[in-house]
């Protein structure tokens, strides 16, 4: 049962119940990653790292975190 | 006289380049093999991507090697939006490529056909458009279409990079005609061969037929030593470019001899 205080969203695809008041910020803090390791989007919009902090997540939001990788 | 056999670079913007081999970084058997390869390569430009992190799953420390191969080369990244099927979906992760790996330079993928992984003209062009606005150094990846190729150099792009073949086959160049048509109609372009080179040979022929530089990766990737492959690449990418500066000579229908025997009939005479 989701808890008022507690939201869902959707990370990469997948369920993550967060506090309430949750910044994109600090989730990817919490998730472990160095700021400037991802690059990050919101409902298929990129955020830029300056502007996590000011992100407030909402219930449903999709988060999606890109990484470097090897590529073609 | 000046030798100008001897200053052979090209430009993208005020960047100033060298080598005419740009290497892809994906499916290299080790991160070593990879920096190896990048290394034997003397490429100047090295193309990476990204990836949603639960999907990634860690990449077993081939992004840190690439990383030490540029600071020890000097090398430049190019990224990627592999993976992207709409102008929406590119723009915004060529947004997060410029942050992630903080260059202004993408290489612009937009596929239309899941089959042959052609890029969607329609969506590239629109992406490209958006993007030089926002200031990007786009280096998009299309079909040989002539007048898509001029769309795009009307929208901004520095470069232009059509397809040899479909990406990941192997095929070499497998419309000729379209590409000499390319190059002739557009002469003053830089044209990168990109997708679908599998031998030295094709890249060769690419730059003989006066094309800029060559971008590939599995030919290398694959190869059982890649590392080999690379340096064959390096060096029928050079012997290419300079039979292009020095002028292949032009075929013809009928024989030309080319030993000067003055035109009258050897004749050693009858054996008495």
């Amino acid at each position: 049962m989701t808890s008022i205080d507690t939201i869902t969203v959707q990370l990469d695809g997948r369920p993550v119940p967060l506090a309430a008041g949750t910044t994109l910020a600090t989730l990817v803090e919490q998730l472990g990653h160095a700021p400037q390791g991802v690059s990050t989007a919101v409902n298929g919009l990129f955020v830029a790292r300056g502007q996590r902090a000011g992100c407030l997540l909402q219930a449903d939001d999709a988060v999606l975190l890109f990484q470097p990788i090897v590529g073609g | 006289m000046k030798n100008t056999l001897n200053d052979d670079s090209w430009h993208v913007g005020d960047i100033t380049l060298h080598s005419r081999f740009l290497l892809g970084t994906a499916g290299y058997p080790s991160p070593q093999i990879l920096h190896d390869a990048i290394v034997a390569a003397r490429t100047q430009v090295v193309t990476v991507g990204l990836k949603r992190t639960l999907a990634a799953a860690g990449d077993n420390g081939f992004i840190a090697l690439i990383r030490q191969a540029l600071r020890e080369t000097g090398a430049r990244l190019l990224p990627n939006t592999a993976g992207c099927r709409s102008a929406r979906e590119a723009v915004q992760l060529a947004q997060m490529a410029r942050e992630l790996y903080d260059t202004p330079w993408i290489k612009l993928e937009v596929v239309g056909d899941e089959h042959t992984l052609q890029p969607d003209p329609f969506e590239l062009l629109a992406a490209a458009t958006q993007l030089v606005r926002e200031g990007f150094t786009v280096f998009p990846y299309c079909t040989d279409d002539l007048v898509l190729c001029r769309r795009l150099l009307d929208a901004g792009c520095p470069v232009l990079m059509p397809w040899g073949a479909p990406i990941g086959s192997g095929q070499g160049l497998l419309n000729p005609f379209a590409l000499r048509t390319l190059r002739e109609r557009l002469p003053d372009a830089t044209l990168i061969i990109d997708a679908g080179i599998g031998a030295p040979s094709h890249a060769a022929l690419a730059l003989e037929m006066g094309f800029d530089a060559v971008l590939l990766n599995s030919a290398v990737a694959q190869a059982r030593e890649p590392v080999a492959m690379a340096r064959a690449f390096g060096l029928a990418i050079e012997a290419g470019r300079t039979a292009w500066r020095a002028g292949v000579m032009a075929p013809q229908d009928f024989a030309v001899a080319s030993t000067p025997v003055g035109g009258e009939p050897l004749l050693l005479g009858a054996a008495t």
